[in-house]
């Protein structure tokens, strides 16, 4: 169902080490198709309106790049 | 629960962070963060003191609180100077495992026997890291590293047994797959007046992770698989070790000056 | 603290009583010989005054506790001998590179290594200064009595809270154990570092002409990066950048080096027109400037020159004398002081009493003097 949620990655924070898809547990992310300067992909939003703000994501990224914002 | 937006505005300079992509030092940052968040403590009372070593640049100059980068293995002799010098400080002691148990192991028993009020996390990535990966006393036996290319002819030890034998007042071990129960155990760690140790397994994609065809993200799945909140024979016991009470070094000096009846300088 | 009179004192007695006296807030130690009394007196006067003592598990923990304390607010202070001495290099270092103060008290004895351990040695001036890695200067006092060991260990709070830099004071078994007359006073000067203004944001860096940056305490909010790397004014960390390197490293240098005037110190009897001056510090200058009186009660133009101070070197004044006198240098050691002065002074008009173990007696000095004018 629709939210009002806007998740935002920072492209320039973002190492691209993948931990935030494999623990969203509503498989919100995926890999896009973008590589970073490390060779990795940048994480995108393919289901923002499954985001049920959990903020797993938000725990686990080692960089602070990611930032889920519900209005 | 908390936004990272605002731990982030609160707690963290410096970004973005000087770590390998999946390096498990952020993760740490951000337990460390929200511990104190969830805490009585405040940012100004805390000084998070660090030795060498990609663990030492976690809270140097990425946490914003008052940080001292020391030098190799001395964190916690250093710290240890600011705990007696200033009790009313909230002293944080953040270290690799060669750092904390290799050149530092003489100042960690000691720090454990005198029961010093502090919070060790001793980030224990099982190698000599930041100079290319070299084998440490966290590494297992045989196993190859830049510096036993014909396998580790030492044998590890488990730092947090030692720990606890020295006397430390709360022992405990996690991973950073645990971040909830890492964030936990800091917490409690904050409200142990005494030598808290916190030894957090975590991963080195790049050094450690590369040797052994995994990514910080499987190393993560490896650290969820290979541990157990329950005694297990296969599985490394992730959960706290030890709780005891014993005389605190800090309180002990305090109380002394006080029957000696001097004015506090 | 000893209330203030004449005592019949220990010297390391008296350096712990000048460091109650100067305001010491913090001791952690070791015990060495010949160093231990200053520990064991502290371990029970220091608490009486306030202040906070500890013993440690070694040299290096003693050294970095009082750095970590020093950041408290605290003047601290430690006491060793040579092998701990060597061992705090790297961490005196640390005190150097973040502009520690604190006070290092190394009642040296014979060496090298365990050597003789209740003998005196004067063989680690160098080190004092040239001890730890990299480029930096140092400052180093040298008592030669009971009263010194009182008056100089109050100098080197004095100068390590002035110049926020670590101080050794460089004694030896002899003047550590030796028994005399010290006469404590409380009408001591000491001084503080300089805490910030609050719109001062950089603490390691200056404009100020005495390249002394201010200090603040840990706990005052000011979220403090203190790193033994290199950084910039505000602490950050700069490990690649030439301009952070050169600026930090050429102020922490010039830091002493353009403040030597206000440092320096030194002990000068009769060297104008002598013939030759005795050039001597330590114990050893007690039987020297001894044998420099009897040698001018017989008529010879003997001069007496004593560093006080002895780094920031006081080079100038021993130039100057090389240039009108010849030179004998006396010290209980073969190479403590002896390349510092073969700098300043031409190599003939040079002469070495050096002797080991143990001190000479007036008459063997002035045999020596007698010799060498001769």
């Amino acid at each position: 169902m629709p939210n009002d949620v806007k998740i935002d990655i920072d492209r320039k924070l973002c190492t691209g080490c993948g931990i935030c898809i494999k623990y969203c547990p509503k498989d919100v992310l995926d890999e896009s198709d973008d590589l970073n300067q490390y060779g990795n992909h940048f994480p995108e939003v393919v289901a923002k309106d499954k985001c049920i703000v959990c903020r797993r994501c938000e725990l686990y990224c080692p960089d602070f790049a990611i930032e889920v914002e519900e209005k | 629960m908390i936004k990272a937006k605002d731990i982030k505005e609160k707690y963290i300079r410096r970004h973005p962070s000087p770590f390998c992509p999946g390096c498990g030092g952020g993760m740490v940052l951000n337990a460390m963060s929200r511990a104190v968040e969830n805490s009585e403590v405040s940012k100004d009372d805390i000084v998070a003191v660090s030795g060498i070593g990609c663990a030492a640049w976690i809270p140097s100059p990425h946490w914003r609180v008052d940080t001292l980068h020391t030098t190799h293995g001395r964190a916690i002799a250093y710290a240890t100077g600011v705990k007696i010098g200033n009790r009313d400080l909230e002293v944080m002691v953040v270290s690799g495992d060669g750092d904390c148990a290799g050149i530092g192991g003489n100042h960690l028993l000691h720090g454990a026997r005198n029961n010093i009020d502090m919070n060790v996390l001793m980030i224990n990535n099982g190698l000599y890291a930041m100079t290319g990966g070299q084998v440490a006393p966290t590494t297992e036996h045989e196993e190859k590293t830049l510096t036993t290319p014909y396998g580790n002819p030492s044998s590890s030890f488990e730092a947090a047994e030692v720990v606890k034998a020295a006397g430390a007042g709360h022992v405990a071990r996690w991973t950073t797959y645990h971040m909830k129960d890492l964030i936990k155990e800091i917490n409690k760690a904050i409200d142990t007046a005494g030598f808290s140790f916190i030894e957090v397994l975590t991963q080195c994609p790049t050094r450690k992770g590369k040797k052994e065809g995994m990514n910080g993200l499987e190393m993560l799945e490896w650290y969820k698989n290979n541990t157990s909140k329950e005694e297990h024979s296969d599985k490394i016991f992730v959960g706290t070790l030890s709780e005891v009470d014993r005389p605190e070094l800090t309180e002990q000096i305090y109380r002394q000056i006080d029957e000696a009846g001097g004015d506090l300088r | 603290m000893k209330e203030p009179g004449e005592y019949f004192m220990e010297g390391n007695i008296a350096c712990a009583e000048g460091a109650l006296r100067a305001g010491c807030g913090f001791y952690a130690g070791y015990p060495i010989t010949p160093a231990s009394e200053v520990m064991n007196h502290l371990s029970k006067e220091l608490p009486k005054a306030g202040g906070r003592f500890v013993q440690m598990e070694d040299e290096i923990a003693s050294i970095a506790s009082i750095i970590g304390a020093s950041w408290t607010g605290l003047k601290s202070m430690t006491a060793t001998s040579g092998p701990g001495f060597s061992l705090m290099q790297e961490n005196m270092g640390y005190a150097v590179m973040t502009e520690t103060p604190c006070v290092i008290v190394n009642v040296q004895r014979a060496g090298p290594s365990t050597g003789q351990a209740t003998k005196p040695g004067t063989g680690d001036v160098m080190q004092a200064r040239f001890g730890s890695q990299g480029d930096y200067e140092m400052i180093a006092l040298s008592p030669n009595s009971g009263q010194e060991m009182f008056d100089f260990t109050i100098r080197a709070f004095n100068l390590a809270e002035n110049y926020r830099i670590p101080v050794v004071l460089l004694a030896d078994a002899g003047v550590g154990h030796m028994r005399e007359k010290v006469k404590i006073r409380d009408d001591v000067n000491t001084e503080e570092r300089r805490r910030p203004e609050s719109d001062e944001r950089e603490y390691f860096d200056t404009d100020r002409e005495n390249l002394v940056p201010p200090m603040p305490d840990f706990g005052d909010g000011k979220e403090l990066l203190v790193t033994g790397s290199t950084h910039l004014g505000d602490g950050t960390r700069d490990t690649s950048s030439f301009e952070a390197q050169n600026r930090l490293v050429r102020r922490l240098v010039s830091k002493i080096e353009d403040n030597r005037e206000k440092i320096e110190d030194w002990e000068e009897r009769d060297v104008e027109d002598a013939d030759l001056v005795v050039v001597s510090y330590g114990s050893m200058s007690r039987p020297a400037r001894g044998a420099v009186k009897k040698a001018r009660k017989n008529g010879f133009d003997v001069g007496f020159f004593r560093p006080k101070v002895m780094w920031p070197s006081p080079e100038k004044r021993l130039r100057e004398i090389g240039e009108s006198s010849e030179v004998l240098l006396a010290e209980l050691s073969l190479r403590g002081y002896r390349m510092e002065v073969e700098r300043a002074v031409p190599s003939e008009k040079l002469h070495i009493y050096d002797r080991l173990n143990s001190l000479p007696t007036i008459d063997e000095i002035y045999d020596r003097i007698k010799k060498v004018i001769e």
